[in-house]
């Protein structure tokens, strides 16, 4: 074993560049939207009388064409995003591990049919899925979180499956089937504890782009409703103005650039993190 | 006369091979074709082959880890083949099993002492002190320290961790101990030590093994009785020392002579074999070794050699087993 994998947690996290800086960012984002649930600098009610007022000490970011502080929208649509991200990344997680868990386990015909479905979901582009799914269901906050949620359990449903087959070949599992647990104690005890650190990476991988999924879709309408501000609303609602209010739109783009941003190098660095044999492959 | 623990009788195992087209006929590969012996308690028997021969198939036919096509399976009396898996549950504590891979065979996310204490913790009904107790007497009893049970398998050697893999094995106190190349991924240095240890608590605690080794040496030190396999048949079976003395079987004298042995006094002509390992997805006829056997003759591509008593105890499948024999003795 070489010196790497002996280190101690705390010590690889504070070698991995990419965590700390994913770290750090996330962690601003979730205070951004702490903070927001009881106090932001200005106000995100409407007022014709402030319209468009450039940065200021009052207005950080200045206000838009509603007279709303740019940088209160921000942080509320912090909010969004993040509960948008942990409720539709937590449907993907419990539908699409327990069912990979399930294929790997049972095999034969069970296998067969819940790949077949999540290869037959998987057949269409995820923001078309989204669309299909809103559109049945009908625009707003909680539809748009099913639909990504949906879009999700294929994903998480694959890789579980995966990785459980690999853990399944193991000869500790076959140890624990010779001491005679059963597949389902087998799952909880061995499989699950084994693959867990390949499901968080991917978790705060899918919640970047569940993230971006959701500005997509507020971009689009399908998603968060008015008046509750979403950063995909604001790129929507500063289009209009691209030639005369150019920083309106940048505001919130450079919102969501930053959080997948941040988020991407969280699941990187969370992957040197909890699997040291996977970062020195690379 | 001393128990029986184990009877295995004609025990198959095919495994079919996917499909090439949908309407092509279902291919199979012969891993066991009839395989019969049986294990007098407190004995070691042998099972040596090349890889690929079937060996590890028949520890886990034995050990009713996966189904088998047909034959039986007896331990201790009970019929294990065609049982569900929860009518095994409480009969497994008389059978364990030693994997060969030390760093495969235990869950990295696990501590030593839950480790140990998986086949209790699957039998139920136990409590906790008890189990920690036992866990405590066994791994003091493979020569761990009893305060080894809150460490992880990482923090052990090679060596270390089969001790661990063997107490998980003897927790139950079981009558059978199936060890699949238990050594093989060890040092030499360690594999003594290892085999020294199975012997200790043979004498301590009376358990019998089946031992899966291609290494003969190994086999030779440890067990009392040695099947030889090729191609999922035994092709010879008989005491250690007879079948070691005077191999009855082209395939048993090659797999002998193939071991180096320093001023053994032996004249060395070694046999090579040509050819590879064939037939493995094809049920033909004749001998199973007929490719690759120095002495083949016509007989041999027409007749199926069956297991014959060539000595006391002492069985071969081979047409010419008494030339052989003469041979060596001369």
């Amino acid at each position: 074993m070489s010196s790497s994998s002996s280190q101690s947690f705390i010590g690889r996290c504070l070698n991995s560049r990419s965590f700390l800086v994913g770290g750090v960012i996330t962690l601003f984002l979730l205070t951004c939207a702490a903070v927001s649930l009881f106090w932001t600098p200005g106000t995100i009610d409407i007022s014709i009388k402030t319209r468009f007022l450039p940065p200021s000490a009052d207005h950080w970011f200045g206000t838009d064409q509603f007279g709303r502080d740019v940088v209160s929208m921000l942080m509320t649509g912090t909010q969004n995003s993040i509960t948008v991200g942990v409720v539709a990344v937590s449907i993907g997680l419990f539908a699409g591990v327990a069912l990979g868990l399930l294929a790997s386990a049972q095999r034969g015909w069970t296998e067969e049919l819940i790949m077949r479905m999540s290869d037959f979901s998987f057949a269409f582009p995820a923001i078309l899925s989204a669309i299909m799914i809103t559109a049945i269901l009908g625009p707003g906050g909680v539809n748009s979180i099913i639909a990504i949620g949906i879009y999700n359990v294929p994903v998480f449903a694959r890789l579980t499956r995966g990785s459980a087959n690999a853990i399944w070949a193991r000869e500790y599992v076959m140890a624990a089937r010779a001491s005679g647990k059963n597949k389902f104690r087998i799952t909880i005890e061995h499989v699950l504890p084994n693959i867990l650190s390949i499901l968080i990476v991917q978790a705060t991988i899918q919640f970047a782009i569940a993230i971006l999924a959701e500005a997509a879709l507020s971009y689009l309408g399908l998603g968060t409703q008015p008046p509750h501000p979403s950063w995909g609303r604001m790129l929507n609602e500063a289009q209009t103005l691209m030639f005369l209010q150019p920083m309106q739109a940048v505001y919130p783009g450079a919102a969501i650039a930053l959080a997948v941003f941040g988020l991407n190098l969280l699941g990187d660095g969370l992957r040197d993190v909890l699997d040291p044999r996977l970062s020195r492959k690379r | 006369m001393s128990k029986t623990v184990l009877k295995v009788t004609d025990l198959v195992r095919h495994y079919p091979l996917p499909k090439e087209s949908l309407f092509a006929k279902p291919r199979y590969v012969y891993a066991l074709n009839g395989v019969s012996f049986e294990i007098k308690e407190g004995k070691s028997f042998g099972i040596v082959g090349e890889s690929g021969c079937g060996k590890s198939t028949l520890a886990r036919n034995v050990m009713a880890l996966e189904p088998t096509d047909s034959g039986s399976v007896i331990i201790q009396g009970e019929e294990v083949v065609c049982k569900s898996f929860s009518e095994l549950r409480p009969l497994r504590q008389h059978f364990q099993m030693v994997f060969q891979d030390p760093y495969g065979s235990l869950d990295p996310h696990h501590t030593v002492g839950r480790i140990v204490a998986e086949p209790l913790a699957a039998l139920g009904k136990i409590s906790t002190e008890e189990k920690n107790n036992r866990v405590k007497e066994v791994l003091q009893s493979v020569g761990l320290k009893s305060t080894d049970t809150e460490k992880y398998p990482h923090e052990f050697s090679g060596g270390q961790r089969q001790r661990i893999a063997i107490a998980r094995a003897l927790i139950t106190r079981p009558s059978l101990i199936v060890a699949d190349e238990p050594v093989s991924a060890l040092d030499v240095s360690v594999q003594a030590q290892v085999l020294n240890l199975l012997k200790d608590l043979q004498d301590s605690f009376g358990v019998t093994y089946m031992f899966i080794s291609h290494d003969l040496a190994v086999v030779e030190y440890l067990c009392d009785e040695v099947a030889v396999m090729y191609l999922g048949s035994i092709v010879e079976k008989g005491r250690t020392e007879d079948l070691f003395k005077s191999p009855a079987h082209p395939y048993t004298k090659v797999l002998l002579d193939a071991v180096p042995k320093p001023a053994s006094g032996r004249k060395r002509e070694r046999i090579r074999l040509k050819g590879t390992v064939t037939g493995q997805t094809e049920q033909r006829i004749g001998c199973s070794f007929q490719d690759r056997c120095p002495m083949a003759q016509d007989r041999c591509r027409r007749e199926t050699p069956s297991l014959k008593k060539v000595g006391p105890e002492h069985l071969a499948a081979c047409h010419f087993s008494q030339e052989l024999m003469k041979e060596a003795t001369a």
